[in-house]
């Protein structure tokens, strides 16, 4: 099945972009680089799912110094704030540069030769699977590491820790999307490439906040819309590109699936369902039919909060149009039906027959840089390299193998990472490693995350920042920034683009391969593990996926380096990749089709009550990623966004910067008020990449979708009410016996919020 | 119209700053950002809009005429430089002057900067770094034909009403279609242009 690249019709290239394959190097008129003897490294942005292509500047000494654009197909020059401000924490003053180490965390941490810590961290892993067992050790990896790193997590865990317990900050970020992804069309990824968004005369944005959390991705939006594409928002707020939707349908948290299950309902009342294409190409549809037939418009408008006349427009304007598009993120997928709410989007787009061609297809816009390719290649629990169930013999079989292991030898599958909390403060995990995440910021119900970790008995965290789970940590290693090292990523697009060192990491700093083979030789499985760096790595990993559905086999560096990408599967090296799925009619599942999948909505897990009438939700600023352990720290998105805030409609009586207190059932933080009727009255906001005393995820629930195990960040019951003065930022961590970086501190104590007031009218202003 | 431009686009504008910290980035005043991202309507609405320099043409840009120390000057293209360094006695004059609140005075250092329209990049043939980078297209680069060639009909104003006077720019804005017909008001209530009731 080999397919050809999409063609990008030239007629629709911004101007100036004329090429749309940049091999990278240097640019033509190399004009920086013959000025000041300065280098231009192609590479792309160490944060979210877009991967946009950049130059790290380099100068003389061999020292990163500064950004350049880059005219890459995914972005064409374009970059947000993060990717500009990105090379800054490349040589940043709060960067780890020693291995830190206490006994116990009453004492202070003090640097030690690598040597030591790693000796330490070897003694108090046997010590602790002699007297418990091997699963009683857990590893926790991160979707922000190149492939090459998650696949080493996945093998590590099993082969050098014998643990089942080994998972990823991916969990909370769109397993959702992969499940249901996997469960309809047998493979998990987005069935179509960015640029056929501009080929669509419909889009369906559902709970994605495009403008603030891939902001390089709304230049296709507004490109299908200047062909005349209509745009449909389905978002509690009134978001940036809500406020130029054709239609905003701004729903109850946690009602996703009802309202997309009506909007199918109205589909099949009025015939304009595609019956030829769900006949040859679907199983599952008649149940699906009869299950929709609860959901008429009245009975989801009431559960929504919508008016039942806007679920009948989505229907006519989505299923009408020539090619449609859904594309989703968080918003949807952050549920404890998270699962459910993917599967009812996919029942549309393929009861509408809006699936495999150009401009019509679905997709979720991945949180963070490498959140497709992290899962990819066994760092999640349940999965083995070239997304091989590990509870499948034929692929145990296949893996055990390549590793040269004894399939006895293999542990099984491991729970997800807030389970493996759960298990930490239960003592079933004693001991821990934690590589590139910071759950103490990212997971939900934080008290419940502390008490999990300082009931561990040993706690190692590789970072390249003291984050406040590395605070938490016995051991910390210092490791690498992106620009130090080279490796691949997965995009939102199964995109995989190749990353380039740019800069030799600083004295004392190693790269996680580094640390991940020693800790193994250490162990006993040195001959596992001996790989010299990323490239090694990564022709084992394209061994290791040859002949899955993650077929990796056909990418290798040099083809990444003349390329502007390539999307999975790639069974050869003569094969262009597969931007763009089932254009041939079949899917990934052993029979071709699609298996389409009954959703019933349910209310979120947190009831609402008198006491907690109002839902909570909460997401990014532009300013911000993830947990801000990075972000945090560069000036000029500390200045743009200092503090987290709880955005409030006018109707609870509340001005702009009024100390208001966000209640739940876990706990209570006080936020200053951002009021605002770009929210719905009996919902209220607050960003979460900030800590305690300002973390959102103090307030968030700990409830998982049960599939995906996803927690429900995006919907949990609570109240507010007039508090008298506003928690205080606390300022980043930073190594023992430095002070920190002053431009951290910028606006920091400032109580109002910082962003300008939102919304299409609000109260009486102060 | 002028040639190759910017064009500020304000329905496009999602509040990102990408180009306040691009501008940050750029050569020419390194560390310091010539941009301004405004809330148009604060308390009513999420629009926001960059303001870069408008490199103003008519008679000449506010900001060179009243310069005392003939700091300012004004390229044969029409780009308004930021002040020379070997010139400019930090009197603040520019900052009064400029109807658009553009240029910063370092007081310690006193030297006026402003946004030269990268003249450091432009002049490679590359795009100023504000447009290149902005995710949406808010800032654009390039010329009316261009812009329009995306942007099928799009309707651009290159003129601005303050009080009784209107001036010409060589940075044009992209004005809802109906409104074209009219300089686009700057700061006062237009009532008239040149002895013409404009109301």
């Amino acid at each position: 099945m080999t397919q050809q690249p999409v063609p990008l019709d030239p007629s629709i290239a911004p101007p100036g972009t004329r090429s749309f394959r940049d091999a990278g190097g240097i640019p033509a008129d190399r004009w920086h680089a013959d000025q000041n003897g300065e280098t231009l490294v192609p590479t792309h942005c160490c944060f979210c799912g877009v991967q946009c292509g950049m130059y790290l500047r380099v100068d003389r000494g061999g020292k990163v110094f500064g950004v350049e654009p880059r005219n890459h197909d995914i972005n064409r020059m374009r970059l947000c704030p993060k990717g500009i401000n990105a090379y800054q924490q490349v040589n940043h003053p709060d960067r780890l540069t020693s291995p830190l180490l206490r006994h116990s965390r009453d004492e202070q941490f003090r640097e030690v030769s690598w040597d030591e810590a790693l000796d330490f961290t070897v003694s108090e892993i046997r010590r602790i699977q002699a007297a418990h067992g091997n699963d009683a050790f857990g590893l926790l990896g991160g979707a922000s590491l190149f492939s090459e790193k998650t696949y080493l997590v996945g093998k590590f865990a099993r082969v050098a820790l014998k643990t089942k317990h080994v998972d990823y900050n991916g969990r909370l970020c769109m397993v959702s999307a992969a499940g249901a992804n996997k469960l309809a069309f047998g493979i998990d990824r987005a069935g179509n490439p960015f640029s056929d968004i501009l080929l669509s005369d419909c889009l369906l944005i559902a709970g994605s906040n495009v403008g603030e959390c891939f902001p390089v991705m709304t230049q296709y939006l507004w490109g299908a819309r200047d062909r005349g594409a209509t745009l449909i928002v389905v978002d509690p707020r009134e978001t940036a590109i809500a406020r130029t939707a054709d239609i905003h349908v701004a729903l109850k948290p946690g009602t996703d699936s009802a309202f997309f299950n009506s909007v199918l309902h109205v589909v099949v009342q009025e015939e304009l369902d595609d019956e030829a294409f769900l006949g040859a190409h679907t199983t599952g549809w008649e149940e699906v039919r009869e299950a929709v037939a609860g959901y008429p418009p009245e009975r989801a408008a009431e559960i929504c909060g919508i008016p039942a006349e806007q679920i009948v427009q989505v229907a006519r304007t989505f299923a009408g149009a020539d090619r449609a598009m859904a594309w989703h993120a968080r918003g949807i997928e952050h549920h404890s039906q998270g699962v459910e709410n993917c599967l009812s989007v996919i029942n549309l787009c393929v009861a509408t027959g809006h699936i495999g061609k150009p401009g019509a297809g679905y997709g979720t816009i991945t949180g963070q840089g490498n959140g497709q390719g992290g899962r990819e290649h066994g760092q999640k629990s349940d999965l083995l390299p070239g997304g091989r169930s590990i509870t499948n013999p034929e692929h145990r079989r296949q893996i055990c193998q390549i590793w040269g292991i004894d399939e006895a030898e293999l542990p099984t599958a491991g729970t997800s990472m807030m389970e493996m909390v759960w298990q930490m403060q239960r003592k079933e995990i004693r001991g821990l490693i934690g590589i590139c995440n910071n759950p103490f910021v990212s997971l939900p119900n934080y008290e419940v995350v502390k008490e999990g970790y300082d009931t561990a008995e040993f706690h190692a965290q590789f970072d390249f920042f003291l984050s406040e789970t590395a605070a938490n940590a016995h051991v910390v290693f210092p490791v690498t920034t992106w620009a130090e090292d080279e490796g691949v990523m997965a995009n939102a697009e199964a995109r995989v683009v190749k990353h380039n060192k740019a800069q030799e990491p600083p004295a004392g700093v190693r790269t996680d391969t580094w640390v991940l083979c020693e800790l193994a030789k250490r162990l006993g499985a040195g001959d596992k593990f001996d790989f010299a760096g990323s490239r090694e790595v990564f022709e084992e990993l394209r061994i290791a996926s040859a002949g899955t559905v993650n077929d990796y086999y056909g990418i290798t560096y040099d083809r990444l380096e003349e390329t502007g990408g390539i999307a999975w599967p790639c069974p050869a090296t003569d094969h262009p990749g597969t931007p763009r799925l089932f254009e041939d009619g079949r899917t990934y599942h052993p029979d071709g089709k699609i298996h389409m999948q009954v959703v019933e909505w349910h209310p979120p897990m947190d009831p609402y009550s008198d006491e907690f009438p109002l839902s909570l939700t909460t997401g990014r600023t532009v300013a911000h990623f993830l947990s801000g352990n990075q972000t945090r720290r560069l000036g000029a998105l500390v200045e743009q966004t200092p503090r987290p805030w709880v955005e409030v409609h006018p109707s609870h009586g509340f001005r702009d910067g009024d100390p208001v207190r966000v209640v739940t059932r876990r706990g209570s933080e006080v936020f200053p008020a951002l009021v605002t009727e770009a929210i719905r009255p009996d919902t209220v906001f607050v960003p979460y990449h900030w800590p305690v005393p300002t973390a959102a995820n103090a307030l968030t629930v700990d409830a998982l979708d049960p599939r995906s195990k996803i927690p429900e960040y995006k919907v949990c019951a609570a109240r507010i009410e007039a508090a008298e003065r506003i928690d205080e930022v606390p300022v980043p961590l930073t190594p023992p016996g430095r002070e920190a970086y002053p431009e951290t501190q910028v606006s920091r104590t400032d109580p109002l919020p910082p962003t300008a007031p939102q919304g299409r009218g609000t109260a009486e202003r102060s | 119209m002028m040639g190759r431009t910017i064009f500020i686009d304000p329905g496009r504008c999602i509040g990102c700053q990408a180009c306040v910290s691009a501008c940050r980035e750029c050569d020419s005043h390194r560390g310091t950002s010539m941009i301004h991202l405004d809330y148009t309507e604060p308390g009513t609405s999420v629009a926001s809009l960059p303001t870069v320099c408008m490199h103003c043409e008519d008679p000449i840009a506010p900001c060179a005429e009243v310069c005392p120390a003939d700091a300012i000057l004004v390229t044969a293209d029409g780009v308004v430089q930021q002040a020379d360094t070997t010139r400019c006695i930090g009197c603040a004059n520019c900052v009064n002057a400029c109807p658009f609140g553009v240029p910063k005075i370092d007081l310690q250092a006193k030297l006026q900067m402003k946004c030269n329209l990268c003249y450091d990049r432009t002049a490679y043939g590359l795009a100023p770094m504000c447009a290149t980078v902005c995710p949406t297209g808010a800032l654009f680069y390039g010329t009316l034909e261009e812009l329009r060639a995306e942007r099928p009909g799009v309707q651009v104003a290159d003129s601005f009403v303050f009080g009784d006077v209107v001036v010409s720019t060589g940075v044009a804005m992209v004005v809802p279609a109906d409104k074209v017909q009219w300089p686009v008001p700057g700061g006062l209530p237009v009532v008239e242009i040149n002895g013409v009731d404009v109301r």
